[in-house]
């Protein structure tokens, strides 16, 4: 089970994402993900505070934004991955390419530049 | 049944040849010394082996043909009258010649027709048995017995003598059996399962065979003038009983055929409706399909309810909504109309359904003032507890559909409907037979992608296992020779599981292949290999991939990590196991040349009895019921634990682990497993 939550704020938009994303509900991430990128906004943060575990194919969904990241030069953090999670990210070496930050207040400071 | 027929004809030229002897010997006043019960005996006997012959011939003959029964009776009886009659005519053709009153002509002409006449009645006597204990009870089947058996004892009655006019006994016995073939006639059930064409054909047989009945009693009750006393048939129990009850059978079944033809159509009607509603039931078994269920229920619901014209509307998802139309005596204008006209009328009635409450499934019964139809009735289809269509009747008559009706269409449409649902649950059983069947094809042909056998020279050993929950799956591992003492291995894990990563891990195998032939270092192999796999690879897809240049001469390990899961090593001179860190990036994660910029090489050399265990994440990630992962320390104990062993046995070991932490859980991802030990 996995649930996207999306809220606006100011200057940025922050999707919380809760739960397992295995290959079945990495669809719903990919759709949480894609709606934010469709609304143009230039400074996503992903909250994976609640995110207990992560497939390939949850991978899958992060590692497809990356060009579109780049390309639009879109602000995109992600925080709060537990220890497990930020494991997988960083063998596969996703970490050499996302903005991993610990905590909500780091990754908000990514996004204001300090 | 040959046998019989062989003695009863024997009796019967016996029969022939005594009364001829007697007639000789009454004239020349010899006393031939034959007891005079002997000629009764051969005859009684003859009766029997008759009734013998034909009781073995009805039971082979297993047909409710009623009409066939019938029309064999005929067929005999016409044979015997054309003999009786070429006999008459035979007679009166010598009447003025001298064998006029030849004894002997006589007695032999007579004779042959008195064997044709008993083997024509005792025929009719088996074919009525036959036609009375159509779907017999219990009761009837002991009422007949009895009153068989009376009737064969009766053959033997003229060994006792005695005739209807002056014995008591006679008159007795004849009574009984007269008042039984009476009681036995009124049993005519099958009179009931004829149609009506069958009934005219059955009345003009039984009038025949009651005419040829006719004529024989006439013929017999008036026979030759110098026929012994004794063979008077008029005088045998057995065969005026026989007449008799014939006589009241043939009578009773054409009255009651008769007065049942005016109600055949109405009877026939309910059989054709039953044998519809068994055709419904029993389409699938004929590998009919669904349009010739459909066309099933329009045509009998049709026919049931008298309708002029129908159609069905049938929902067909794959047709944009559009529903397919079916239709009977009517044109596509016609339709369209009618489909106005019912949108349009005032005189609409609801008719609840009594399977549903649903207000969609209940009937509606339509009545226009003025068109060529004057009520329609339409009945939605449910499959699957949903509308699948609706069936429209038309009725020329106003008030063409009654209660009844709309009763046997409501039987009729569920029928249809559960003969539907039947074939698609059927059809989607088999279509999913055939996945499976192609699955694992797919998996055979997936097997056969990983090698057998891995290169490996006498440095080294070198072991692989691997396994998948589902059919495919996404892990790789291969070898490769690069020269003498040179050694390619690669181990990777594509992204996601199942039929996508399988396809993926065979396009992997295609470019290792080739691109291994190239001895590339390491490094620039997975670039090279990013870039093939670029192009082909779905978005969301990746590969992690581990790959190793075994240099056994040199000693030498040179690899390169694309994002898969750290090479375990068990070094023999430091005693301890540890995971090789190195940094790299997942096959197709980054689809540019800057993808170079993430890929590094490694070097080391190795030493007798060091270990390398290479694994996909199916290992590691393993986890169990309280959600705790196999791990990396579990794996590093298992191998400092066990590096002494061989290559298979480190192995084994490890699965072994892995189950027994895993417990009954079941590992829901791919996992495999290289161990190489150096010697």
């Amino acid at each position: 089970m996995l649930e996207i939550v999306q809220t606006n704020e100011n200057n940025y938009i922050s999707i919380a994402v809760t739960g397992d994303a295995d290959a079945s509900s990495s669809i719903k991430l990919d759709k949480g993900l894609r709606s934010a990128f469709d609304e143009n906004h230039s400074n996503i943060i992903i909250d994976c505070t609640n995110l207990n575990y992560i497939s390939s194919a949850g991978l899958g969904v992060f590692m497809s934004y990356i060009e579109e990241i780049n390309q639009t030069n879109t602000t995109f953090v992600i925080h709060g991955l537990s220890e497990k999670v930020l494991k997988v990210f960083g063998i596969l070496g996703l970490d050499q390419l996302l903005i991993l930050k610990n905590t909500k207040e780091e990754a908000l400071a990514e996004i204001n530049g300090l | 049944m040959r046998i019989s027929l062989a003695i009863s004809t024997l009796l019967w030229l016996i029969m022939t040849l005594l009364d001829v002897l007697q007639v000789l010997a009454v004239r020349s006043d010899v006393d031939l010394g034959i007891s005079p019960i002997v000629p009764v005996l051969i005859m009684d006997f003859f009766f029997v082996f008759v009734v013998l012959y034909y009781r073995l011939r009805i039971t082979k003959v297993e047909s409710t043909d009623f009409i066939d029964y019938l029309w064999r009776v005929f067929a005999i009886g016409l044979i015997a009258t054309l003999v009786s009659l070429a006999i008459g005519l035979f007679n009166s053709s010598i009447a003025d010649s001298a064998l006029a009153n030849n004894p002997f002509l006589e007695e032999v002409l007579f004779s042959i027709s008195f064997g044709m006449i008993s083997v024509f009645l005792i025929s009719t006597f088996t074919v009525w048995k036959k036609l009375i204990l159509y779907q017999k009870s219990k009761r009837l089947v002991i009422w007949w017995n009895v009153f068989e058996g009376v009737i064969l004892l009766s053959i033997f009655f003229n060994l006792i003598g005695g005739d209807l006019q002056t014995s008591d006994s006679f008159k007795i016995l004849f009574g009984i059996i007269t008042l039984m073939a009476l009681i036995l006639s009124a049993n005519l059930k099958w009179v009931a399962f004829l149609n009506f064409k069958q009934k005219w054909k059955s009345i003009l047989l039984i009038l025949l065979i009651t005419i040829y009945l006719g004529y024989f009693f006439t013929s017999i009750y008036v026979p030759g003038e110098e026929t012994m006393d004794i063979l008077k048939s008029i005088d045998n129990l057995f065969i005026i009983s026989l007449f008799v009850f014939l006589l009241f059978y043939s009578i009773f079944s054409l009255l009651v055929i008769l007065f049942n033809l005016p109600t055949s159509s109405v009877f026939e009607k309910k059989m054709e409706e039953a044998i519809n509603f068994q055709r419904l039931s029993q389409s699938i078994q004929q590998g009919e399909n669904e349009n010739q269920i459909f066309d099933i229920l329009l045509t009998s619901s049709m026919s049931a309810v008298y309708a002029d014209a129908g159609w069905l509307e049938i929902d067909r998802k794959e047709n944009n909504g559009e529903p397919e139309i079916r239709r009977k005596n009517l044109s596509p204008t016609n339709r369209l109309e009618v489909v106005e006209q019912i949108k349009v009328s005032k005189q609409k009635s609801i008719l609840k359904n009594p399977l549903s409450k649903a207000t969609e499934q209940d009937q509606t019964l339509v009545i226009f003032k003025k068109s060529n139809f004057r009520s329609v009735l339409i009945v939605p289809l449910i499959i699957q507890e949903e509308i699948a269509g609706h069936m429209y009747l038309l009725n020329e008559l106003s008030d063409g559909f009654n209660k009844e009706m709309i009763n046997i269409i409501n039987t009729f449409a569920s029928q249809a409907s559960i003969s539907i649902e039947n074939f698609r649950l059927l059809g989607e059983a088999l279509e999913n037979e055939r996945y499976k069947k192609e699955l694992n094809i797919a998996k055979k042909v997936q097997r056969a992608l990983l090698p057998v056998n891995l290169d490996h020279d006498d440095s080294f050993q070198i072991h692989a296992f691997t396994q998948a929950p589902d059919e495919v799956g996404g892990d790789y591992y291969d070898t490769f020779k690069l020269s003498e003492h040179k050694f390619a291995v690669v181990i990777g894990d594509v992204s996601g599981k199942g039929t996508s990563a399988a396809f993926h891990m065979s396009q992997m195998k295609g470019i290792f292949q080739s691109l291994v032939q190239l001895d590339l270092a390491p490094d620039e192999f997975l670039v090279k290999a990013n870039k093939a796999l670029s192009g082909c690879l779905e978005k969301t897809s990746f590969i992690t991939l581990s790959y190793f240049v075994i240099d056994t001469e040199h000693k030498s390990v040179e690899y390169s990590r694309a994002g898969h899961c750290p090479t375990l090593y068990y070094s023999s001179q430091n005693s301890s196991a540890e995971f090789l860190e190195n940094k790299g990036l997942g096959l197709g994660i980054l689809r540019n040349d800057s993808f170079k910029n993430y890929v590094f090489v490694n070097k080391m050399t190795f030493q007798k009895d060091d270990v390398i265990v290479l694994y996909t994440d199916g290992i590691s990630e393993a986890s169990n019921h309280s959600g705790e992962e196999f791990g990396y320390d579990r794996m590093k104990k298992i191998l400092n634990d066990n590096a002494k062993f061989d290559a298979v046995s480190i192995q084994k070991t490890f699965i072994k682990r892995l189950f027994e932490f895993c417990e009954d859980k079941n590992l829901n991802d791919d996992y495999t497993m290289v161990v190489i030990k150096f010697k």
